[in-house]
């Protein structure tokens, strides 16, 4: 069942002297206990910002919120309940934690306010040493009392996890939880976090810009274009066949290291006299109307300068795409963008 | 070692510290050689010496980093050899950016906020180019942009005006400003999208072939590397620890750090596999290696590991003989790698099947035996 349900979740920033900037628009998902959704998309996409619209660290122009099937709390008690709940991994271990303070600190907080200060003393060490273990920060004994600074960047990234989960929460938003870190130690990050959903049954948002991990460590994906989700579904169909022209430029963009030198090669001409076919101006160009993706488009036609629908592309696959109109009125008229919730 | 004339830069034995009360010898004899119109590259994790290695093949090291040892000489097209060592002042002013120069990490923060484009290119040709006149400087400027694909009517404009992606274009423009003959490029695409990376990574390849450039090619993206390098050096702790033809070693890796570092990518084509990255944490650089700086995160260590150090070998299995010729037809270099496994002396049986390139070897079948190299 659904543990976290965000709908039709509109985030509009002011701009000085100009129009409002729609980050999220429309957005609509739901997390289910003890699985991954990815949400995958380019820098400036808006993935962080319905981040910190789900944890409500910012306030959404439109949408709701429901947490266990219950409105989701906004203000005092209630607000602090669903923070309780829902919990943030933050992109930067190296910012999220406090350079003043011992990991015995970042983690021991959480664990009072959420305890009302009533876990106290021992019980409190060993709540901070079980946390470190679970995280397989060892000897914990040791680890308690350093600084961030003695910590290597995968070390804080642990930490940081410990502390998510030091309210004991039903969600967790991680948001590039590892791209900050280096290469050879982001598997063991992501790994952690894969056993910590399946023990603690957590529902999870996986935000990240890279297919890749998004495939292998989520079991459905959506990809975000300039605020919008503009195709969703289980995450081998989307990366392995994907349907919207978005998501086939990202997946072939990725580095293929079993592909020959010809191959590769060839690739590159294609893509080239692709790119010289449209200009760097309309590369460029901010659309509101119509399909936000149009001016980058290689498969844009005049129908796209109106608002493109939802389609279903396959079992539980969306598009957000006119290329597929005519097939899906025959097929399923007016299908949804928000899936069965 | 190979042959001198298609040579356009050898390092052999690079030492770096940073200095302090214990040093941090950050790089660690290191030996490269770049062939003219090649891409090395170089990959490795973060503080494994990559970035302080060109530094230090530009002479722009700066104190407390200072090169303890090793010579750097450079094979200009024409004229005689160039010991870069001995360059100073005015010489060594005279020779970076236009025999070689480099695309540093984060250039997207290179580029003087507070001044337009065109006064940024003036610069470097009032120093280098000190002939031209401004009507000269101002066309060869919009030449360069429109080379890296972008609209010269930019040149007026000032960097906050260009996205991340054009203004990294915009940072390659001007290293290849002075047509220099090698080109470094450290994490030149890290912090852009993939998709804007694809498109820089397909600039500089065309750039590459038009002008024939070389390619020193830093990053800790293994993946790409394998797909944009002619040949890898592999890095860890300062050292090299393998040294490949870079179409092979992604299905056939030598040592276990590189398997390792396969391992830490997830394959978004194929079938799913094990995932796993590489345990530990690299070694404290101020300290010297007893034996073999990966050995304390080596799944593949046994006993000599601990005590001698490794050198650079010819890898079992990979003999010159036993491997494809590059398609290309730059000549492949042999496949070396630092590590025990592939010591005969030491390991009789030559290393596990993994390292071996399993899968060549069931294609080359009786044509080559592990250990049976010098």
């Amino acid at each position: 069942m659904s543990v976290l349900e965000v709908a039709n979740l509109t985030v509009a920033f002011g701009q000085r002297g100009g129009a409002r900037l729609t980050a999220v628009d429309d957005l609509s998902f739901s997390l289910r206990a003890g699985q991954t959704l990815a949400l995958v998309g380019e820098s400036g996409s808006g993935k962080s910002t319905v981040v910190r619209a789900a944890a409500q660290l910012l306030k959404p122009s439109s949408g709701q919120i429901r947490l266990n099937g219950k409105p989701a709390g906004r203000r005092g008690r209630a607000l602090r309940s669903y923070r309780h709940q829902v919990q943030v991994i933050f992109q930067d271990p190296f910012a999220s934690l406090n350079p003043m303070h011992t990991v015995r600190h970042h983690l021991a907080r959480p664990l009072l306010l959420r305890s009302g200060q009533q876990q106290r003393g021992a019980a409190l060490d060993q709540a901070v040493y079980d946390l470190l273990q679970s995280v397989n920060l060892t000897p914990p004994q040791e680890v308690a009392d350093k600084h961030p600074h003695e910590l290597s960047g995968g070390q804080r990234q642990r930490v940081a996890i410990a502390r998510a989960l030091a309210t004991d929460p039903d969600v967790l938003l991680a948001d590039e939880p590892v791209s900050m870190l280096d290469v050879s130690i982001r598997l063991e990050i992501l790994n952690l976090l894969d056993r910590l959903k399946q023990d603690r049954n957590l529902a999870m948002l996986y935000v990240t810009h890279d297919l890749a991990t998004a495939r292998y460590f989520s079991s459905e994906i959506m990809v975000m274009y300039r605020g919008v989700v503009v195709e969703r579904g289980p995450s081998d169909e989307v990366i392995l066949n994907p349907t919207h022209p978005y998501t086939q430029i990202l997946a072939s963009a990725a580095p293929d290291p079993a592909a020959s030198r010809q191959a590769l090669a060839d690739a590159r001409r294609r893509r080239q006299a692709a790119r010289a076919a449209r200009t760097a101006e309309a590369r460029e160009a901010t659309l509101d109307q119509g399909c936000r993706f149009r001016s980058r488009c290689p498969r844009a036609m005049p129908a796209c300068a109106d608002t493109p629908p939802s389609v279903e592309t396959g079992p539980d696959h969306h598009a957000l795409c006119w290329l597929y109109e005519s097939q899906a009125g025959a097929a399923s008229p007016a299908q949804s963008a928000t899936g069965g919730g | 070692m190979s042959d001198e004339r298609d040579l356009v830069l050898r390092a052999e034995h690079i030492r770096v510290e940073y200095a302090a009360a214990r040093p941090t010898r950050a790089v660690r004899d290191v030996t490269l050689e770049l062939r003219r119109g090649e891409v090395l590259g170089i990959a490795g994790e973060s503080g494994c010496g990559k970035s302080t290695l060109a530094y230090a093949l530009t002479r722009m090291l700066k104190p407390p980093a200072r090169q303890t040892g090793g010579t750097i000489t450079f094979f200009p097209a024409s004229g005689a050899p160039v010991n870069l060592l001995d360059l100073a002042g005015d010489a060594l002013r005279e020779f970076r950016w236009n025999k070689i120069s480099m695309v540093f990490q984060s250039a997207m923060n290179a580029l003087n906020p507070v001044t337009s484009l065109d006064r940024q290119f003036d610069d470097i040709f009032e120093a280098h180019r000190p002939q031209l006149d401004r009507a000269a400087r101002r066309r060869r400027a919009g030449e360069l942009l429109d080379m890296v694909g972008i609209d010269p009517a930019r040149i007026r404009g000032f960097p906050h005006e260009l996205s991340g992606g054009m203004r990294q274009r915009v940072m390659i423009a001007m290293a290849l400003a002075l047509e220099p003959e090698v080109v470094i490029m450290d994490e030149p695409t890290t912090a852009l999208d993939v998709v804007v990376q694809r498109e820089i990574l397909d600039e500089i390849e065309r750039l590459r072939e038009e002008l024939g450039f070389s390619v020193i090619f830093i990053t800790h993206d293994l993946s790409l590397l394998l797909e944009v390098s002619d040949r890898l050096m592999v890095m860890y702790a300062g050292e090299v620890v393998e040294q490949a033809p870079a179409e092979l070693v992604g299905s056939a890796p030598a040592h276990p750090y590189t398997f390792g570092l396969l391992r830490s990518f997830p394959d978004m084509r194929g079938a799913r596999r094990e995932l796993r990255g590489v345990p530990g944490n690299p070694p404290d650089l101020r300290n010297a290696f007893q034996g073999c700086s990966f050995d304390p995160r080596c799944e593949f260590r046994f006993a000599p590991c601990t005590s001698i150090a490794p050198v650079l070998l010819t890898a079992a299995g990979r003999t010159e003989a036993s491997s494809r010729p590059a398609a290309t037809g730059r000549a492949a270099q042999g496949w070396r790698v630092a590590c025990h496994l592939h010591d005969p002396a030491l390991r009789p049986a030559g290393p596990p099947g993994v390292l071996r390139g399993a899968a060549q070897d069931e294609v080359t079948v009786g044509t080559d035996s592990a250990g049976g190299d010098a």
